[in-house]
């Protein structure tokens, strides 16, 4: 069965997360990862969405955090406040999913500015919960298509912080949690050194090679020593991601 | 005692020129109505607050009404940009935009200071992160007890603060449910507020267990705008205009197409133009 570079990308995040997960997911590709696992070897994964919806079970993607289907659909809904002090701060949150316009080797995010932050190039939307959610959750999955506009060798702004300059950065900021732990792609899966915490490519999707990895990364990516296959998407996997997209489109198209 | 107004008349008695206001309501219940009343209303020099501007901003900002915004997070969700907001701050146009940018934590919990009475909101945040550098308004404070230095940002105390609720009953008691967002710190934390409603009704009835009071003698005015959060929605009478969110995207792309829709859709219009958006969910 053939697949998008950018189906790939949501089976292998979908793919990292656990049964047992208490998950703060962000919109778009972590979203639709996120519902994918749920329906698939994840069924009973909480998603927490940070509109307040707790252990919410979408039947579509949602658009926005805050769509109805979100709340009709939820365990609980508590108010936006709560949601950021007594569940994000109070550290009940097992994996955050984030993404980004850049990122760096020690997987630090910029959603805030390309160019300078005084005079932008391009003003982005901003951090949102990304800066607390990277630093309160117990470990963060970040999920990015590969380019070099992307991957950067230095972030015109750092908006939530992954592994600072490398080793001791985030414990000397007296955090506890473990920061980045992989971060997937179109071509690839990252984990961060054990020892230099600089991102490491671990997995291949098939048919990605070394240089095209290397050729949408503007700094000299490191290939762990042994170097995996990613297992292809399994037709049920896509299968289950196909209709969620076709579900959503549709509901998306026809509420105007 | 909450009045009950025309929107014209309650937009009027409260949002004047320069004042701070924050129109909230997190994806759920924005106030559309009340702001394009504001834009007809030419109000200019307003300090907007808004964790995620949206639509809602990007209008007010386009035509003109702020000087400054505070926020959290500035996109159109699952689409892309807020152009108009990204005019202004790219290019000055129609005038410059001050930025006060927060985390979506430090603009909860300084709602949360703003309704507690506090002069500022203490939590664990913005560790590492590059906000730190540019707004001089995050600071921190060491903890008499522990001695852990944790971050602070002042309280948000709006002149006004403007939401949309789900109902009011005949005493002017406010009822929210479903994502009920940072709504009810926003109004206690306001010296005014302006609340537009789906519908008066005589009795709430049954209560979702999320379900948000506003007591009468909290809130300054309320108008009843039936329809008045579309493209946003209101639970269990009308959906979030998706579709709508994603056509905004060519709408507001350039400046002409943005104030020629501007002038048809709101300042050619009234309220009453939101009741096509109205009805309760089957």
């Amino acid at each position: 069965m053939t697949y998008t570079p950018s189906e790939i990308m949501t089976v292998a995040a979908a793919r990292a997360l656990r049964n047992s997960d208490i998950c703060f997911v962000g919109i778009g590709a972590p979203s639709a990862a996120c519902n994918l696992a749920r329906r698939t070897h994840a069924p009973d994964i909480t998603l927490i969405y940070e509109s307040g919806t707790i252990d919410t079970k979408p039947d579509i993607l949602p658009l926005s955090i805050g769509d109805g289907e979100l709340c009709d659909t939820a365990l609980t809904t508590v108010p936006v406040a709560e949601m950021f002090r007594y569940w994000l701060q109070g550290e009940r949150i097992t994996v955050g999913f984030l993404g980004g316009a850049q990122i760096d080797r020690y997987a630090n995010l910029n959603t805030t500015v390309v160019g300078r932050y005084e005079h932008p190039k391009v003003r982005l939307p901003g951090g949102g919960g990304a800066p607390e959610i990277a630093a309160c959750c117990g470990e963060i999955f970040i999920t990015m298509a590969m380019s070099k506009r992307a991957f950067v060798e230095k972030l015109d702004f750092v908006t939530s912080l992954g592994h600072g300059n490398g080793p001791g950065s985030r414990e000397k900021l007296g955090l506890k949690t473990k920061g980045p732990t992989r971060v997937v792609t179109d071509l690839c899966v990252f984990e961060p050194d054990p020892a230099t915490r600089e991102l490491t490519v671990v997995s291949l999707h098939p048919g990605a090679t070394r240089e095209v990895v290397q050729a949408e990364c503007a700094w000299p990516v490191r290939f762990a020593a042994n170097l995996q296959e990613t297992p292809p998407p399994t037709q049920s996997e896509l299968a289950v991601l196909r209709d969620l997209h076709a579900r959503t489109a549709k509901a998306h198209g026809s509420d105007a | 005692m909450a009045e009950f107004l025309s929107l014209p008349d309650a937009i009027a008695a409260n949002v004047r020129d320069g004042d701070t206001v924050a129109m909230e309501g997190f994806t759920h219940l924005i106030p559309f109505a009340a702001a394009h009343e504001v834009i007809r209303q030419g109000r200019k020099h307003l300090k907007l607050i808004r964790m995620t501007p949206d639509l809602i901003y990007d209008q007010l900002i386009g035509m003109g009404a702020a000087e400054k915004l505070t926020f959290s997070w500035g996109g159109n969700p699952g689409v892309g940009s807020l152009y108009r907001l990204r005019d202004a701050v790219e290019n000055g146009w129609p005038s410059p935009l001050a930025l006060e940018e927060h985390s979506h934590a430090a603009m909860a919990n300084a709602y949360d200071a703003g309704a507690a009475n506090l002069p500022f909101a203490v939590f664990r945040g913005y560790r590492g992160v590059e906000l730190t550098r540019v707004n001089p308004a995050i600071r921190s404070v060491t903890c008499p007890y522990t001695g852990e230095v944790l971050a602070t940002v002042p309280a948000i105390r709006p002149d006004v603060t403007v939401i949309h609720a789900l109902r009011a009953d005949r005493d002017g008691n406010v009822l929210l449910e479903g994502i009920v967002g940072v709504q009810k710190e926003a109004v206690l934390a306001a010296k005014r507020s302006v609340v537009t409603v789906e519908e008066i009704v005589d009795d709430f009835g049954e209560r979702n267990r999320n379900a948000v009071i506003l007591p009468a003698w909290t809130v300054s005015t309320i108008a009843v705008v039936p329809g008045g959060a579309f493209p946003s929605y209101a639970q269990g009478y009308y959906r979030r205009a998706n579709a709508f969110y994603k056509a905004w995207d060519a709408i507001a792309k350039e400046r002409d197409t943005f104030t020629a829709w501007m002038k048809e859709n709101v300042l050619a219009r009234d309220a009453s133009a939101f009741a096509a958006y109205a009805g309760r969910a089957s």
